[in-house]
């Protein structure tokens, strides 16, 4: 069990263990203890339902041993707009950089998968539901763009409510800004593998997350553009019971497969293999 | 036509009303008001200026989603001329919510697509209120690929609440068709221009609006979100559509300050509705200029100015 009997980066103290020591598991409601979850990187060992990762156990998890050197770690949010809603924007993104203790919803940088480097980033669902802002589609666009110019590979894993309306159409253009140096990077004949993970929605999912050369999703991760309770009060349609899950899109010609978190590392080196560029 | 007069319009038909009958009466009874009817002239003037020139967020949304504003096909056929519809995305269907074809503007030739709206309800179904389905996009990226092959500069018209939720609209992946177009309208090797004419309803707009030149008309918005659907989410209540608005700074002024836009083409006082021919000269004018700037640049430095332009798009601290 190499992964876990060193911690490859010395970032952050004790996140792993909240409140309590137990939880409870959101599909089947057995009580977990929070060290059985993280060493089964928070996947049920019941049911297999596969839970929220924070972005540092993703890395932690994908990436081969102290390979992973983080960039942009510094990039913070501003309120340009000084949105004036019933909360204010910097209040809510500092309650949320206490309660989880990152700067905003994606972490960056180099590492490495089977010793094959890659430019990678990773949102934290726990950051304002991963909406994307400035910071994040800087962020991501910057990992994208420092592949291109390393040649290397992008792995981009998503997570998002969608766009972070508190920065109004800023927010929007990062869908483009994102998406352009992918247009650059694919130009370089470079791979992108994007990995969608529970939930990826709106305007995330509407621009980088659904153009990889490989698309992969986590079993049952909920992908889709338009929430389903806008689907209907729009359509007035019945919505399949699988409607916007990893499977439907499957089913339907979106994913390129779907893979289990535990195969997660594994798959991304196979196809790396195939995929990255000969040295 | 009659107008429907909007909410804030009131005072202004109001003084109308109280002006033709002042004139009506004055013709009835053979007197000379003439004094009176210039005073009121006046004075419906400084209304209307004070009114239209002072517009509030929520009233430029209301303007822009005027059902008597011009849609796309009427640029089309009137700020453009010879337009030749192209139908279909060669894939699934024909999405009648975005026409798009062949068109000349000033005598330059472009490639043309936007969003259709209806102004009563069977148009209005055939255009699905401007919500397009993924064929939209996928045919909007066929005509691009088209602009591109002939060397014809390309134009989009944007007018949509946003890209059409429905079961369909996912089984065939909405999302992938917007990020197609995101991704190359960026690379796209002909001059782009895209010019919101009414709604910029977020993903469902930035999919056909990723352009050398990104204009807006004056009362048109442009938005990551509905102001209702923000106030529902933010204020946890539709009815404060008016606040949302505002704090979301979707109007053209607020998004030519921000840099995010690159011009606002003039409407006629009190909207684009109130004199459809002003407008669609307008436009003309302020498309033509734009192809006439794009159209010498060489394409790698078209490209290299179009990432930049996109690329800077960001506010945020902390950078070493
Ligand atoms: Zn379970």
């Amino acid at each position: 069990m190499g992964i876990f009997s060193k911690p490859s980066f010395n970032s952050d103290k004790k996140r792993e263990f909240p409140e309590g020591l137990w939880q409870k598991c959101p599909s089947c409601a057995e009580m977990i203890h929070n060290l059985d979850l993280v060493q089964n990187f928070r996947v049920c060992p019941k049911c297999d339902h596969h839970m929220t990762q924070t972005a540092h156990e993703r890395l932690e998890m994908l990436l081969d041993v102290g390979s992973f050197e983080e960039h942009d770690a510094n990039l913070v949010s501003v309120d340009t707009l000084k949105f004036t809603g019933m909360a204010s924007y910097t209040d809510r993104l500092k309650s949320y950089q206490k309660k989880t203790g990152l700067k905003d919803a994606v972490i960056s940088g180099l590492g490495a998968i089977d010793g094959q480097r890659v430019s990678i980033a990773v949102m934290d669902f726990n950051f304002i539901a991963a909406t994307m802002g400035s910071v994040v589609g800087e962020k991501l666009t910057r990992a994208v763009e420092r592949a291109t110019r390393e040649r290397l590979p992008v792995i981009i894993v998503s997570a998002s409510g969608g766009a972070r309306m508190y920065e109004g159409v800023l927010s929007l253009l990062q869908m483009a800004k994102t998406c352009g140096a992918l247009a650059l990077h694919a130009q370089a004949r470079l791979p992108y593998i994007s990995v969608l993970t529970h939930p990826t929605t709106g305007g995330v999912s509407a621009s980088f997350a659904t153009v990889g050369d490989i698309i992969m999703a986590e079993p049952k991760a909920m992908i889709g553009f338009a929430g389903p309770r806008v689907i209907k009060e729009t359509t007035h349609q019945d919505l399949p019971p699988d409607f916007q899950t990893a499977e439907f899109l499957e089913d339907h010609g979106l994913v390129d497969m779907i893979v289990h978190r535990k195969k997660m590392r594994e798959t991304l080196g196979e196809l790396l293999g195939y995929l990255a560029p000969a040295k | 036509m009659k107008l429907q007069p909007l909410e804030f319009e009131k005072p202004i038909v109001e003084l109308e009303e109280k002006l033709a009958d002042l004139k009506k009466h004055s013709r009835a009874n053979d007197i000379n008001f003439d004094t009176e009817v210039r005073r009121m002239e006046g004075k419906l003037e400084d209304t209307k200026r004070a009114i239209y020139e002072n517009l509030t967020a929520w009233q430029r949304v209301q303007i822009a989603r005027h059902n008597a504003r011009p849609f796309a096909l009427d640029y089309l056929q009137l700020s453009f001329t010879n337009f030749l519809e192209l139908h279909g995305d060669r894939l699934f269907a024909e999405d009648r919510a975005m026409p798009g074809g062949f068109a000349t503007i000033s005598g330059r030739k472009c490639v043309v697509i936007g969003h259709q709206k209806g102004r009563e309800l069977k148009e209005n179904l055939k255009r699905n209120f401007g919500c397009a389905n993924p064929e939209g996009y996928r045919k909007a990226l066929r005509l691009m690929r088209l602009a591109e092959k002939f060397g014809l500069p390309f134009v989009s018209l944007i007018d949509t609440p946003g890209a059409y939720p429905g079961l369909g609209s996912e089984e065939r992946h909405i999302s992938e068709a917007i990020a197609v177009n995101l991704r190359e309208m960026m690379v796209l090797r002909t001059p782009t221009v895209a010019v919101v004419i009414g709604e910029g309803g977020s993903g469902g707009a930035l999919g056909i609006a990723v352009a050398d030149r990104v204009l807006m008309l004056e009362n048109a918005y442009y938005s990551v979100i509905s102001p209702e659907g923000c106030a529902a989410i933010l204020w946890k209540h539709r009815k404060h559509a008016p606040e949302a608005a505002a704090a979301l700074k979707l109007t053209a002024r607020d998004l030519f300050e921000m840099g995010l836009i690159d011009g606002i083409i003039p409407e006629p006082l009190g909207g684009a509705h109130q004199n459809h021919a002003a407008a669609i000269a307008n436009l003309k004018t302020a498309v033509s200029r734009a192809l006439d700037e794009l159209t010498p640049i060489p394409h790698d430095e078209l490209l290299a100015r179009r990432y930049e332009k996109f690329r800077r798009f960001g506010e945020f601290a902390g950078d070493a």
